[in-house]
């Protein structure tokens, strides 16, 4: 080698020495907006929604009617604690550290599964926050029996390495609790009540988990009580196996490593869902493999090659009994309690696929009573019964309520903007799995069989909803018809009396009984069109 | 008096009418024939337009039609009430203010402008067949008369030739005048008022015997009836002045053969014996006016469309060939485009020699 290219390698070693992997604390604290971190005000809601994010799907999983305890408190004007307390079967000791102190833990990520957390970022992500905002370490209290002890974790993250660094370990007593999880975070954040406020949040959380008792006690110390008006737990949704068409080449080649089947079509088989053997040698064969070739041999070129086929071919649609939706009624519940109205519709729509994906699409209407007549509708959005209170106008909710033309049913809209008037409308999307525009969870992506499957759901609700504007409106309007001809009757009795001389209060009787012999003939055509001689 | 009587008669009859379907539990209701194109006929032998046979039946227990319903007996009593039975006189304005108030108990007025409490007279009108002078109501005076005319108007004489540049201004109800001496040769009525001062100026009428009568615009009734009283009585040929567009031909027509909206009062009003003056198509090219016409627009072209399917225009050969050349013009003439000639072309040239040579349209 000559002498030149020695010196080159050695300082590529030298380089090498410089250049790490930037760990994924590091990569957060630099783009925290991605996560939804980007202000005070927002890191006060996102801490408390990854929080309730996780109580709820505890409770679920262990079949707990849950009870949840929110509490903010003023500490400075721009500082607040987040207090959550639940009721869930509570976590063992081991994990506490790793679930809260290191990022992208947790065993929601690798699995196809209709829960509230998708990524597993969420609450570490706000310990994190806390961490870097306040320099304190997050307060976790977790007891999972009633005959055995509390643990209580001071928990930080070495944000180089992304790993828990446990500030203090003790054990506790909690006796008044059989089990359940308290975590105390404090960091910067803004209190504002209004449209995106943790308020707003729980009502919202309140209105699509009508199982859920939520206690909520505000900065300024006011206690709000979310009432639970169903003891039906939601159906646990099933774990799936991903379907061909939802999937990504990314995930097939991990696949292809990781797995333990000696052959392409043992993978295909016992990996996804609805390939049997004929499909998966039917992929093979078009991708010009041979299905007993073992997944560890394949080449990249041929692994690309694979994934190409698999969208080929032919396969039925993914099971869905994976979903778990409200259900119609129990919307309405929530919605009665939380939103009062005149009038309530509610459609929990069949499963339908996108992407290989199953999901369904659920809507409810308020309408009438204290809403504001003038204004907007309220539009409330879900995914997997979270709300959604960011980045209305980039949503594919919001893409599907404009895009109806409302006034057939009963709304007024100008051009194709949110429809008008008393009515508050709820859109929930269940699905194993949400397809976020970010990562900041807020919007949900564009596709034509979502956007489609709202507008379907919506317009079922809008006809009912017209249905009754219609009665409701038309029986008001036959009271001002009748009102305006008793009002009209003494002038025409009056006129003709002028002509003919005949008595005033003797036609006005005879016209009054006239009137409502008439009644249902008011608004006929009669003689409207020409006539001869 | 007997007049007066007879309307006050015609509308306690509506009256009755109304009243007899209340007594039989019937919707109360009245007739109203129609005024529109579609039952408008034009009689070929008299020359008049004449009003079909159709009409609509106006009921009060109906949504559609209440208002108006009532608003045509308020009308009607206020008619009978306050004009025929006191024998006094209202203008169409007087009439909607005598109606205009807010019906007790509601935000309904029983009319919000003039041109409903017009629309329920003409109604009226047609419904009692009579015409709205005998019903005591009157239009704006619009019109202008100058020439050598003396007329009685009750104790007043007026000389129309010692009336100054203004001439006489023609009342909306002219039955009651008497005409009593007239010295002239024939009338020239005309579309503008610009023209007539043109006229006056230049002395015209006295010096070739004629009477000068002017409205803005649409004819009015009391100008119409003028002119018929004089062309019938006096047997002055009447010669009529327009622009050269499809509005100008209407304002002829209407003179002559009667208008679509006022059909019912046509045997009244018509004048089969006018004639059409100018200004001609034929008049711009021989006095090379080309260069002073005004490019015809979208509203032109449908009226054109409109009159010139009208029955009255339709099967003249005269007139089609007119319209003919304004569409090959694509464009239309004001007749002041005759001072392009010098300020009284008119008075000494055109009209004189138009007059002389009988060059008349039909």
């Amino acid at each position: 080698m000559p002498k030149e290219a020695k010196k080159e390698v050695i300082i590529a070693q030298e380089l090498a020495k410089k250049q790490r992997e930037i760990s994924i604390s590091e990569f957060f604290t630099k783009n925290r907006h991605l996560l939804g971190f980007d202000n005070p005000l927002r890191a006060l809601l996102m801490t408390v929604k990854e929080a309730v994010d996780n109580s709820l799907d505890a409770c679920n999983e262990a079949k707990i009617l849950p009870d949840i305890h929110v509490e903010l408190k003023k500490i400075t004007e721009e500082r607040f604690k987040v207090i959550v307390e639940d009721n869930g079967p509570g976590i063992v000791k081991e994990q506490i550290p790793r679930i809260f102190a290191k990022l992208l833990y947790g065993s929601k990520f690798h699995r196809l599964r209709m829960s509230r957390g998708q990524q597993g970022i969420g609450i570490s992500a706000s310990v994190l926050y806390s961490q870097l905002s306040t320099g304190k370490a997050s307060v976790i209290l977790s007891k999972i029996h009633p005959k055995k002890p509390a643990h209580y974790y001071e928990l930080k993250i070495d944000t180089a390495k992304n790993e828990p660094l446990i500030v203090k370990d003790e054990i506790k007593d909690w006796s008044h609790k059989d089990h359940g999880t308290r975590i105390e975070i404090e960091l910067d954040a803004k209190y504002q009540k209004g449209k995106q406020s943790v308020d707003e949040f729980l009502k919202q959380v309140a209105i699509v988990n009508p199982y859920v008792k939520i206690t909520y006690i505000t900065p300024e110390n006011e206690k709000i009580e979310f009432p639970r008006v169903t003891n039906e737990l939601p159906i646990e949704a099933k774990e799936i196996m991903p379907h061909p068409y939802g999937l990504e080449l990314g995930t097939l080649i991990r696949m292809l490593a990781e797995t333990s089947a000696r052959s392409v079509q043992g993978l295909l088989t016992s990996e996804f869902s609805r390939i049997g053997s004929g499909t998966a040698k039917e992929m093979c064969e078009k991708a010009g493999l041979k299905p007993d070739q073992k997944p560890h041999s394949l080449t990249a070129e041929q692994a690309e090659k694979l994934f190409r086929s698999m969208q080929e071919v032919k396969v039925i649609a993914p099971p869905t009994d994976c979903l778990s939706p409200i259900g119609a009624e129990l919307l309405e519940k929530g919605l009665r309690k939380e939103i009062p109205a005149d009038f309530y519709v509610t459609t929990s729509r069949s499963p339908v696929v996108y992407r290989g994906f199953p999901f369904t699409i659920e809507v409810g209407i308020a309408y009438g009573g204290s809403l504001e007549k003038e204004s907007q509708v309220k539009l409330m959005r879900f995914a997997n019964r979270v709300p959604l209170l960011y980045q209305q106008g980039a949503c594919a909710i919001t893409e599907a309520v404009t895009g109806i033309s409302w006034k057939p049913y009963g709304l007024n809209q100008s051009g194709s903007n949110i429809p008008t008037g008393p009515a508050a409308i709820v859109i929930h999307m269940a699905s194993v799995w949400v397809p976020f525009t970010s990562e900041a969870k807020d919007a949900i992506a564009h596709y034509d069989e979502i956007i489609k499957e709202i507008k379907l759901a919506l317009q079922e609700c809008g006809r009912k909803l017209n249905a009754y504007i219609n009665k409701h409106v038309r029986a008001q309007e036959q009271r001002e018809k009748i009102d305006l001809f008793e009002k009209y009757i003494p002038e025409l009795a009056n006129a003709l009396s002028n002509l003919t001389s005949d008595k005033k209060e003797v036609l006005e009787e005879k016209l009054k009984k006239l009137l409502k012999k008439e009644l249902p003939t008011l608004e006929a055509e009669n003689g409207a069109k020409e006539q001869s001689k | 008096m007997a007049q007066k009587n007879k309307a006050s008669e015609k509308l306690k009859e509506l009256g009755e009418g109304v009243v007899k379907d209340i007594e039989k539990g019937k919707n109360p209701s009245v007739e109203v024939p129609l005024r529109a194109l579609s039952n408008v006929k034009f009689n070929t032998k008299s020359k008049t337009l004449e009003l079909g046979d159709k009409f609509a039946s106006r009921y009060f227990f109906n949504v559609a039609h209440a208002k108006k319903f009532l608003q045509t007996m308020e009308i009607a009593s206020i008619l009978k009430k306050e004009l025929l039975d006191t024998d006094k006189h209202e203008h169409l304005r007087g009439v909607f203010y005598m109606t205009k108030r807010t019906i007790p108990g509601t935000n309904v007025n029983l009319v919000d402008d003039q041109t409903e409490s017009d629309k329920i007279l003409e109604d009226l009108e047609v419904i009692t067949g009579l015409s709205r002078e005998e019903l005591h109501v009157s239009a704006n005076k619009m019109g202008s008369l100058v020439g050598n005319i003396i007329l009685e108007d009750g104790d007043d004489i007026i000389d129309c030739s010692k009336l100054g540049r203004g001439g006489y201004s023609v009342p909306s109800i002219v039955d009651e005048l008497n005409i009593k001496k007239v010295n002239a040769k024939y009338i020239l009525y005309m579309e503008k008022s610009a023209i007539f001062e043109r006229l006056v100026e230049d002395k015209f009428w006295q010096k070739n015997e004629a009477i000068l009568v002017t409205s803005q615009g649409q004819t009015t009734r009391g100008i119409r009836r003028l002119l018929q009283r004089l062309s019938e009585e006096k047997n002055l040929p009447i010669y009529v002045l327009t622009d050269f567009d499809c509005w100008g031909f209407y304002i002829y027509s209407v003179v002559k053969y009667g208008s679509i909206a006022l059909a019912h009062a046509s045997e009244k009003l018509t004048i089969p014996n006018v004639k059409f003056l100018g200004i001609t198509a034929d008049d711009i090219i021989k006095y090379d006016l080309k260069k002073h016409l005004i490019k015809l627009n979208e509203q032109d072209l449908a009226r054109m469309k409109q009159v010139s399917e009208y029955d009255w225009f339709k099967d003249n050969k005269g007139w089609q060939r007119q319209i003919k050349m304004m569409k090959e013009f694509g464009a239309k003439a004001e007749i002041q485009a005759l001072s392009a000639k010098g300020i009284s072309f008119i008075s000494d040239k055109y009209l004189p020699d138009k007059i002389k040579n009988k060059e008349f349209l039909d």
